[in-house]
């Protein structure tokens, strides 16, 4: 029986039904081949083929868009892994962050983690709201993405906020007592709002449950769904938009 | 408006590359109309690997703060306890801020909803999408409105003792009007000159949230009363 080369093994592999079936295009250097790999995955076709290279300079956007959504995973891989720790209920709720800080391996560079995340991502979302405004990418044909943004923005808040009650600690109590209470002063509905936020008319173990499954379910899916919405309408409405400095129109007649 | 702007004919000057088209477009309408050929690149590697290594850094940054810098915990919630001063998050702290000087439907609901449905129909308000710089056409009457209007916003706001939005608004103003005339001042003049009025509107409600945000922050103390940072109960 002849020995078989790690060598021969991988080519062999590589060559079989089953890898082919998944890894279908591979890396090979031709413009067809790299059309196909956007075009044919789900996941990477949000993108369009071909980008202007302009786009990829820094200025055109600052990445912010991009800082904001590497913020929304790192958030859902944390997300995740702290729930393996979490109970919401009072008083195992403060009790679990003690214990992912003192016991857990990792637990307090897991939460912290989490933490800036979050922090980054409410901030970089803010400054991305800005960099479109200053560079009038709102306008036709992006008008419908300007608006999914809006709600992108308040989703982010939302889910930082519901975020804020789960240590259940003074700070998490108190600042979430503050802003229920605002809801309240809205006109004839406000103390319906709040019952339905809390349910209850304080901040208690009810609310503590209905901002969690707020937090870990309703509200991610939410920011699943309308980001790959915004993320494809960027491809639909023709690709970032950057400075305005670029738009100026040309003189009245001159034919480029 | 008094009369539409011209319409332009654009026409690819590439006839290989893609079949030759004509459009009709409002020039200031339709940004997504340029007027030659761009280079263009494939998604896949020059996108997909600049985005890969934004993620990169993007998880190294914050693995260092997570790092360093411990996310707060305090004691556990007790209803019983009202710590002072009880603040928000932070992203909503110029929000509380304002309930300091409002009643608190206008500060938790009248100002957060004005304030949302403006951005919604940012695109849809034909202000923003035909405007030129602001003091390019009829200055006499717009140095009238926005003087008339600056003058409405610091009488209301000066009602409420609100002077962290009556002193933007008055330094606004008068960065408005010194733009007016700018296209033959210095750098900055010119720069200024250049300003659409959605542009200096968006401004002044940044100049605001940001100073708002930043008192509520660093300088509330018990019975948000104004105190320096080092005695503000200042959050994570």
């Amino acid at each position: 029986m002849s020995a078989i080369s790690p060598n021969a093994l991988w080519v062999r592999l590589q060559d079989s039904a089953v890898y082919r079936s998944i890894v279908r295009h591979g890396v090979t250097d031709t413009n067809l081949n790299r059309s196909l790999i956007i075009f044919e995955n789900l996941f990477l076709h949000v993108h369009p083929v071909k980008v202007r290279e302009k786009t990829l300079r820094f200025a055109h956007t600052y990445w912010l868009g991009g800082i904001t959504t590497a913020c929304a995973l790192v958030l859902t891989m944390t997300g995740i892994l702290l729930m393996f720790y979490y109970h919401p209920s009072v008083p195992q709720a403060y009790k679990d962050m003690k214990e992912l800080t003192f016991v857990v391996e990792d637990g307090a560079f897991l939460r912290n983690l989490h933490r800036w995340a979050a922090q980054l991502m409410v901030f970089s979302a803010f400054l991305h709201m800005l960099r479109v405004f200053y560079h009038r990418a709102f306008r036709p044909p992006r008008q419908f993405n300007w608006v999914v943004g809006i709600v992108l923005l308040l989703v982010t808040l939302l889910l930082s906020y519901t975020g804020y009650l789960l240590p259940w600690d003074q700070l998490a109590f108190w600042g979430v007592s503050v802003g229920t209470n605002m809801a309240k002063e809205a006109p004839l509905v406000g103390e319906q709002i709040r019952f339905l936020l809390l349910g209850g008319h304080v901040v208690s173990e009810n609310a503590l449950l209905r901002f969690y499954v707020l937090h870990c379910v309703l509200l991610p899916v939410a920011l699943l769904v309308l980001l790959s919405v915004h993320i494809w309408r960027v491809r639909k409405d023709g690709g970032v938009q950057g400075p305005a400095e670029e738009l100026e129109t040309p003189e009245r007649g001159e034919v480029p | 408006m008094s009369s539409p702007p011209p319409i332009l004919i654009v026409e690819s000057a590439d006839p290989l590359a893609v079949p030759r088209r004509v459009a009709l477009v409002r020039p200031d309408f339709r940004p997504s109309v340029r007027r030659r050929e761009e280079h263009w690149l494939m998604t896949f590697p020059h996108l997909i690997v600049r985005e890969v290594i934004l993620f990169q850094i993007v998880l190294i940054v914050l693995g260092l703060a997570a790092i360093f810098f411990d996310a707060p915990l305090q004691g556990i919630a007790n209803p019983l306890e009202t710590p002072n001063p009880a603040k928000a998050p932070w992203y909503f702290l110029g929000l509380q801020e304002l309930l300091h000087y409002f009643p608190p439907v206008v500060a938790g609901v009248l100002m957060p909803a004005l304030v949302v449905i403006a951005l919604v129909v940012i695109p849809y308000a034909r202000v923003n999408l035909t405007a030129g710089p602001l003091w390019e056409s009829n200055p006499r009457r717009k140095a009238i409105a926005i003087g008339a209007v600056t003058v409405l916003l610091v009488a209301l706001f000066s009602a409420f003792a609100c002077w962290p939005i009556v002193v933007p608004t008055l330094l606004v103003a008068a960065a408005i009007f010194a733009a007016r005339g700018g296209e033959e001042g210095g750098r900055l003049r010119r720069r200024l000159a250049r300003v659409t009025l959605p542009e200096w509107i968006m401004t002044w409600f940044v100049v605001i949230a940001t100073i708002l945000t930043v008192i509520g922050t660093f300088f509330r103390g018990p019975g948000w009363s104004l105190v320096w940072p080092a005695d503000a109960a200042v959050f994570g």
